[in-house]
């Protein structure tokens, strides 16, 4: 039974004189090699041109607030639950009075950390929020990192930042130090991106 | 008066030598760039304007890595491998002859680094040398896969140098003279050897492949059957050497197929631009059209690596012995033939 029409009959013919002498072969592969040298690039030139990723596309995480500027997390755990990878630990704390403007919930993280070593970018934290607290962002992938005490991102790194400055641009937009919150107890701290 | 030839020669033979080294580095930026084209990628263009600054790049990172010399290996021989590879690379370009003559006050210098009658000779001579650089450096490795590099290396080019040489005897035969400068002036214009000699031509480019390494005869350094064939062991400036010694290797194949058979710095229409211009501009096109042509030829090298596969080893010995070889004495018997036929009847 012939379940393609691809197959071939081997044939153990002679080869011809043009055959033996090799050189109209070399002659059309030199063709053929050439022939690419005049095609387009395949290549992307990846810092400066990025190639376009789908709106649901699971990047890097950020830590939503909400309209008044809020933090959303109360620390319930259930993103950590969640996690496949175990990725993700907090430290839940009470709000104190006077903090209203700064946590939405009575309960917060202190403490919330994302392991980019472990994590697996399944999306599953996303799911399981039910503040809405947590989202995989479509634009930013997670940067490359030289030591290991960058893959642990901490709040200070996750958090949104409480000015609005992200334009919701196409994907194509490119990683800047100004994207990242920086905050105001760690002040020396840089987010080590690539100059 | 002697001196000062002598100090004219200097500055021509610095100035082939910085020449050859120039153009030796930049081949190994043009080959991974066109390596890359050939295969639908873009190559280094990151280092500088389209990569241009890459080779100083590699260098660099050689010249900083260990300078290592393997236990069991023979210390002074492995030195002296690479140093003999480029040595003799270097040297054959001497009497390539690149241009015409320019004209100083009333004399004329040619532009070659020695004009001697033998120069056919003198430069396969020096490159058959440069198998001991290659043999030398396997076996001072004291392993076993540097070892069959370099006795491939050692047959593969003795093989072929014969080859090589027959088809130059038929050349010699036409042209009735040793000295490369003359050859290259009896091609005047058009008259070029390829079209008297197209078999030698097929065979001495055939044989030049194999000479240099290049694929698809690069078995000494065959990557996937004997991890890095000769250089193996080799690392740091003294694998740099190997590798440069190879593209300068291949500077000096491609001038002097240029040089040889396609015309070198003659082509058509110069007698025209000669009566144009003065001596010494019709003299730099020349030399213009020797680099252009020696460009092409490079260019080919690199063409035909990314074109062909590498040839299995007996495949290799079976084409240099029982095809090249009796084709290249045919050619010398039917040389001959039309010379007599020449002289006898026109």
């Amino acid at each position: 039974m012939r379940l393609t029409d691809r197959a071939k009959e081997v044939s153990v013919k002679q080869m011809t004189f043009a055959e033996q002498i090799y050189l109209p072969a070399i002659a059309i592969g030199l063709g053929v090699t050439l022939k690419h040298f005049f095609k387009k690039k395949a290549t992307i030139q990846y810092p400066e041109v990025q190639r376009p990723v789908s709106p649901v596309f699971r990047g890097l995480h950020v830590l939503k607030r909400d309209e008044q500027g809020r933090e959303r997390c109360t620390a319930c755990g259930l993103c950590a639950v969640s996690c496949p990878a175990e990725a993700i630990s907090m430290i839940a704390a009470e709000r104190q009075k006077g903090e209203e403007n700064l946590y939405r919930e009575e309960k917060y993280a202190v403490v919330y950390e994302i392991n980019m070593l472990r994590c697996i970018f399944c999306g599953f934290c996303e799911e399981a929020c039910p503040k809405e607290a947590i989202y995989l962002q479509s634009d930013k992938m997670a940067p490359p990192f030289y030591s290991r005490d960058e893959v642990i991102y901490g709040k200070d790194r996750l958090l949104e930042s409480k000015v609005k400055t992200r334009p919701t641009e196409g994907p194509k937009r490119k990683l800047t130090a100004s994207d990242r919150y920086i905050d105001p107890v760690y002040p020396g701290y840089t987010p080590n991106l690539k100059k | 008066m002697d001196l000062d030839i002598l100090s004219v020669k200097a500055i021509i033979i610095l100035v082939i030598f910085g020449i050859s080294l120039g153009i030796a580095t930049y081949s190994t930026w043009l080959e991974r760039r066109f390596a890359a084209y050939l295969q639908d990628r873009q190559g280094p263009n990151r280092a500088g304007p389209f990569g241009l600054l890459q080779p100083l790049a590699d260098a660099l990172k050689l010249f900083t890595k260990e300078d290592f010399i393997p236990a069991g290996a023979n210390k002074w021989l492995f030195i002296l491998g690479p140093c003999l590879a480029m040595l003799t690379a270097l040297m054959s370009s001497a009497v390539i002859p690149f241009g015409d003559t320019f004209k100083v006050g009333s004399k004329f210098i040619a532009v070659q680094g020695m004009e001697v009658n033998i120069g056919v000779l003198y430069s396969f001579g020096v490159v058959s040398l440069g198998v001991y650089g290659i043999m030398i450096g396997g076996w001072a490795s004291n392993n076993k896969f540097a070892l069959l590099g370099a006795v491939r290396a050692a047959s593969q080019n003795i093989s072929y140098e014969l080859a090589m040489g027959l088809s130059i005897v038929a050349l010699l035969m036409s042209s009735g003279s040793l000295d490369i400068g003359l050859i290259v002036r009896e091609q005047h214009g058009m008259n070029w050897n390829v079209f008297y000699q197209p078999l030698a031509a097929i065979i001495f480019i055939t044989c030049a492949f194999a000479e240099c390494n290049r694929t698809p005869f690069d078995l000494p350094e065959s990557e996937n059957e004997l991890v890095g064939g000769y250089h193996t062991e080799y690392g740091s400036m003294k694998l740099g050497l190997y590798l440069f010694s190879e593209y300068v290797n291949m500077f000096v194949a491609s001038a002097l197929m240029s040089a040889l058979f396609f015309g070198g710095f003659n082509y058509p229409g110069m007698d025209w631009v000669a009566s144009m211009v003065p001596h010494n501009l019709a003299t730099a096109i020349g030399i213009a059209v020797m680099f252009g042509k020696t460009a092409f030829f490079i260019l080919f090298f690199m063409w035909v690596r990314w074109t062909i596969p590498r040839f299995r080893y007996d495949q290799l010995m079976v084409l240099g012995w029982k095809s090249l070889i009796p084709l290249a004495l045919a050619n010398i018997v039917i040389t001959g033939v039309v010379l007599l036929i020449k002289d006898l009847y026109l």
